[in-house]
């Protein structure tokens, strides 16, 4: 039994690569994703190991406010210089460093734009010689007050040279300030940078007063062993000595730490790609599925033939899942490899997007190949488990009769699918309306998963009527008669056919239907609310904000025709004792002028310096009201007290917590990210934008647009996010052509007779392969019309359930639905191509004597 | 034998030294030496010959479904040998009509689809009066709009002949027509396929190996071994049989 299903598997190879084929593509994504995210966390790794190879002990002060990876950067308080002093006198300490190091130094580049990251911070740093890791590749160290040396990577990146100027903005001062390139540095082992940081390094006074906002503080301390202290043991003395105010940790430590932040991020990525993975793999079953029916069916005398001579059904069964195993098994390790290929390839890329991120080796978890061949030869088998049951069922007099099994009705399949489209939507309500008890993703998730089995169940009752109506588009020329005729001839493996590519369309479509809700909704609610022609604000490519200088709020607001100018601060807070967003707007009046805050409690006019506003949902999840008091920690500074002296109603344009203008200075980023210019009735905003873009010359940064322009730019984000999910569920609708391609290619070979009798009673070659594309996108169009009704249907449904968030309109993309459904002709004519070349090469007297 | 049987100014068919060799060296087999034949209008022609005689793969090279190595073949006054696929597409299209010995009916279409098929592909109507002779003469009026699996396989092969027929072809090859059919069913098709050329005129080459079928024939060419060693007018299943055994004997003598 054995030898006779390698002999089968080896007779129709053909038949088995594309469905293998699907299965190798959804493995490359599984283990693409483990390559590609195992590879980032070490080279992460040894990019702080580098960075921090230097210390042996490491002094901060505790941060004020903690802060994860999704929420911002975290931001060191600033110790007093002092502490340096404690430090050095600890036995066993060599040296100790002050060190100024924090994220917001902006180098502007020659042609007068600033030089972005894309990821990594751009630090601002004090010049505390050179080491075994920092050395001076031109020039020398900065000494007056208006010198600074940059790396490498930067210098490059800015095209500026040792001795020309430089304008820089830094976190204290987002106005441009103008310094003397007096060297550039390197680091050991010829890199110009690491891991992509840009760095730039003033003398140590400056240093502190832009970098940290005031004179005499570090951000840290570097501590160095003298000989024969363990770094452990100093570790332990100097958190002794200085208390419990101060993090002391080893340089391995800190790397550590700071390493496994981003790789919190890294898996978080990590699993969206493997959710992506998914999508494909459950395309690539409805394939394989469709695939082994189909062999099963062409099989059906040689089956029979087997039960003649004596196999029991058991043996039929095994025979056909020893086949899976096989194709599973080969599938796994291409796709392995493909998928190391793949992440290594990914990775490069992310390391020069990311600046020059040196790579560490690449590496193939145990994650990669456990996930491969699990879900490989899983997904295979379990894919292949129904065809083999059906073939076990075969009767051995199958052998002597010339007609396959008559059609089977479709009643079953149908009362199956209603239940599980059934399941599926239960499931969708529970989890859309809250009701999943904590599960919510998960329910919803399953919900998906079932109502896409559900209708993939339910399509072929569905095809009948469908593919008749869509086929009489083309039923004007006798090949597309038959190709319609063709496509409605097995509805099941029509359907499951449609049914995959109706999966990654009915995601794509939903996704859409989600996102461009959002973004309508948004834009409305910007356009009804906000009352400011023109905004100042910038895009954000790094971790950190785009900023401007807030001198430019005063000048703006002395223009002629400005009625109204305010600047918009944030920082993550505790408040009373609980990470919250705080603002500050630098007129409070705007909160009613330009953002049409309703004031439920209090006053909302003016805030005191110790009073606070909070949004109604907030108050109320608090339990404050007008005279609560309340305990605000921010990013700097000491814990302050602040009396609620004003409630609003909350809206998508409030913020949980408004502080008083003062409140500003002790943010992380104490800059001003937006402004908000309102112009007095009768001004004209082209009159007043030229001189509001004259007065940010020199905060490169972010730029004035009217408030239309600055809608589409605050949702374009969204836009990008919507391309990257098209980008990922590609490869679900790549896997679904494969599937179109195997189908129509199984069919040719199953129709070699017809079609050479067709070839001989005069079917020219062309209207042959007319015939086979007709069939194609009849199929191809039909699952992208179920797609997108599926996809419609979901995306409605969780729009609904977000109409509370904030999401009140349901706009439906027509425009993409249809270049959706066009595109499905467009892949159906691709996905014959080569099923119709063969088709029209079919030798007419060897297909009508084919037997 | 490269007898040139037959001579006829209106030759609807013709073979002309036709040389058929599959393979080569060791493998090499003649399949056809230099068969010369003409088939006339209006006549209802039987190729007989013992199996591996080269009759199907004369009919097939008459037809244009296979090459010839050498000589030439031509229908009407259309020369086949070196047409491409595009010509030899309108030649069947236009001049030659096929009935096979499995039917070959396109199961998604009903019988009358089944038989205006050619002529749909080919962008022409029918003309209304012949199709209807055919539908009458093939005896299907009541059938006409069931599909092959729903017909029996008498049944079956006339929708098959109608479909040959409804183009009126030049000449129609039918090939072992009966050979899946019972005797009776059988005998209802050749009938019919002669009565299409006695009251209509139409041209019929038929390749068969049943003595019987071949006796419906107005004229049988005898193949053995590649070459056409015999003929019969007006012949009788008995006549035909007593060829037949003629032919086996010294083939046999032979080996």
């Amino acid at each position: 039994m054995f030898r006779a299903t390698l002999k089968s598997l080896l007779a129709r190879k053909v038949r088995l690569i594309l469905s293998g084929l699907a299965v190798v593509l959804g493995v490359m994504f599984v283990s693409g994703a483990f390559v590609l995210t195992d590879t980032l966390g070490r080279s992460f790794d040894s990019v702080f190991a580098d960075g921090f190879s230097e210390i042996d002990v490491n002094v901060a002060a505790k941060p004020k406010v903690q802060v994860n990876e999704m929420e911002g950067e975290q931001t060191a308080s600033p110790l007093p210089a002092a502490v340096v002093d404690r430090v050095k006198q600890v036995p066993g300490v060599a040296s100790a460093t002050g060190i100024v190091n924090a994220d917001g130094a902006r180098v502007i580049g020659r042609n007068g734009k600033v030089v972005t990251s894309f990821g990594p911070p751009q630090l601002g740093e004090n010049w505390t010689g050179e080491s075994e890791l920092l050395k001076l590749r031109e020039g020398r160290a900065p000494q007056a007050e208006d010198e600074i040396v940059i790396n490498k990577s930067l210098a490059t990146a800015a095209k500026v040279q040792v001795g020309q100027k430089v304008g820089v903005l830094t976190a204290f001062e987002s106005k441009k300030r103008e310094f003397t390139l007096v060297g550039i540095a390197g680091y050991s082992g010829d890199r110009d940078s690491i891991g992509g940081v840009n760095e730039v390094f003033f003398t140590t006074p400056v240093a502190q007063r832009l970098m940290l906002g005031e004179p005499d503080v570090f951000s840290s301390i570097t501590v160095n062993a003298a000989g024969g202290v363990s770094d452990e043991a100093l570790r332990d003395d100097v958190a002794r000595t200085l208390g419990a105010d101060f993090e002391v940790k080893t340089g391995e430590q800190v790397a550590a730490d700071a390493s496994a932040s981003l790789k919190e991020g890294l898996s978080f990525f990590n699993k969206i790609l493997l959710g992506f993975a998914a999508v494909a793999l459950l395309v690539g079953t409805f394939l394989i599925l469709n695939t082994f029916s189909i062999i099963v069916a062409q099989r059906t005398r040689e089956l029979a033939l087997m039960r003649a001579i004596g196999a029991s059904g058991r043996q039929i069964i095994g025979s056909v899942v020893l086949e899976a195993i096989a194709v599973g098994l080969i599938a796994s390790v291409l796709g392995l490899a493909a998928g190391i290929g793949v992440g290594a390839l990914l990775a490069f890329l992310f390391g020069k997007l990311a600046g020059g991120l040196t790579l560490a080796g690449i590496g193939v978890p145990a994650a990669a190949v456990i996930g491969s061949f699990g879900v490989g030869l899983v997904i295979t088998v379990v894919a292949a488990l129904l065809p083999a049951l059906r073939a076990s069922r075969i009767p051995p007099i199958a052998a002597m009769q010339d007609v396959a099994t008559p059609d089977r009705p479709l009643t079953k399949v149908t009362v199956a699918g209603s239940l599980v489209t059934g399941i599926g939507a239960v499931l969708l309500f529970l989890g859309l309306s809250g009701n999943a008890g904590g599960q919510t993703l998960a329910t919803i998730l399953g919900g998906v998963l079932f109502a896409f089995i559900g209708v993939a169940l339910l399509t072929p009752l569905i095809s009948r009527p469908v593919v008749s109506l869509l086929g009489a588009i083309f039923s004007w020329s006798v090949p597309g008669k038959l190709g319609r005729l063709n496509s409605g001839r097995n509805p099941r493996r029509t359907a499951i056919t449609a049914a995959a590519l109706m999966v990654g369309i009915a995601l794509v479509t939903g996704v859409t239907v989600i996102l461009d809700s959002a973004k309508g909704s948004l834009s409305a609610l910007a356009q009804d609310t906000i009352k400011a022609e023109l905004v100042i604000a910038g895009q954000q490519g790094g971790p950190r904000p785009p900023t401007f200088d807030p001198s430019v709020l005063d000048k703006a607001k002395a223009l002629p025709g400005v009625q109204l100018v305010d600047g918009e601060y944030g920082d993550m807070a505790r408040v009373d004792g609980e990470g919250t967003w705080v603002a500050v707007s630098s007129d409070p009046a705007s909160l009613r002028q330009i953002f049409g805050a309703k004031p439920t409690a209090g006053d909302i006019d003016r805030i005191g310096p110790t009073q606070m506003l909070a949004s109604s949902d907030t108050a109320t999840s608090r339990g404050w009201s007008v005279g609560s008091t309340v305990k605000v920690q921010l990013t700097r500074g000491e814990a302050r007290t602040y009396t609620v002296s004003g409630i609003y109603e909350s809206s998508q344009l409030t913020n949980p917590v408004t502080l008083p203008p003062s409140a500003a200075k002790d943010f992380a980023i104490p800059q001003p990210i937006q402004g908000f210019i309102q112009l007095a009735p009768g001004t004209r905003v082209s009159d007043v934008q030229p001189q509001v873009e004259a007065l940010l010359a020199d905060s490169p940064e972010v730029s004035v647009a009217d408030r239309d322009a600055f809608i589409k730019q605050q949702t374009s984000s969204l836009d990008g996010l919507l391309t990257m999910i098209q980008i990922l569920l590609a490869l679900a609708i790549v896997i679904a052509v494969l599937g179109i391609i195997n189908t129509l290619a199984l069919s040719v070979l199953e129709r070699t007779r017809e079609l050479g009798l067709l070839r001989a009673i005069g079917l020219r070659r062309s209207q042959t392969m007319g015939m086979i594309t007709v069939e194609a996108v009849v199929i191809s169009v039909f699952g992208a019309l179920l797609g997108v009704a599926v996809g419609t249907g979901l995306g409605a449904a969780v729009v609904e359930a977000l109409k509370d968030e904030g999401i009140t309109d349901l706009i439906l993309p027509w425009g993409q639905m249809g270049l959706f459904l066009g595109l499905a002709a467009i892949i159906g004519v691709v996905a014959a191509v080569l099923p119709a070349i063969r088709a029209a090469r079919i030798n007419v007297l060897g297909a009508i004597a084919h037997d | 034998m490269t007898a040139t049987v037959g001579q006829h100014a209106q030759a609807a068919a013709r073979a002309n030294d036709v040389w058929k060799v599959y393979g080569s060296g060791e493998a090499q087999v003649i399949a056809l030496r230099g068969v010369s034949a003409e088939f006339e209008r209006g006549r209802f022609t039987a190729i007989m010959g013992p199996s591996g005689s080269g009759k199907s793969t004369l009919m097939h090279c008459l037809a244009g479904l296979d090459s010839v190595t050498r000589g030439t073949v031509a229908i009407g006054e259309t020369t086949v040998t070196g047409l491409g696929d595009a010509g030899l597409t309108k030649l069947r299209r236009d001049k030659v009509g096929f009935i096979f010995q499995q039917f070959n009916l396109l199961p998604t279409l009903t019988a009358k689809e089944n038989i205006l098929l050619p002529l749909s592909i080919a962008g022409r109507k029918p003309d209304p009066a012949w199709y209807d002779t055919v539908i009458e003469t093939v005896g299907l009026r009541d059938r006409l709009d069931h599909r092959p699996s729903q017909l029996s396989g008498g049944q079956q092969q006339r929708v098959a002949c109608a479909r040959a027929l409804v183009s009126r072809p030049e000449v129609i090859f039918a090939d072992e027509p009966t050979g899946n059919l019972d005797s009776r069913a059988g005998a209802e098709v050749l009938k019919f396929l002669r009565e299409s050329v006695r009251e209509h005129g139409q041209t019929i080459v038929m390749v068969t190996h049943d003595p019987t079928a071949a006796a419906y024939a107005d004229r049988v060419v005898f193949l053995a071994d590649g070459e056409i060693v015999s003929e019969l007018i007006e012949p009788t299943a008995d006549t035909v049989l007593d060829t037949m055994k003629k032919l086996d004997t010294p083939a046999e003598v032979g080996n």
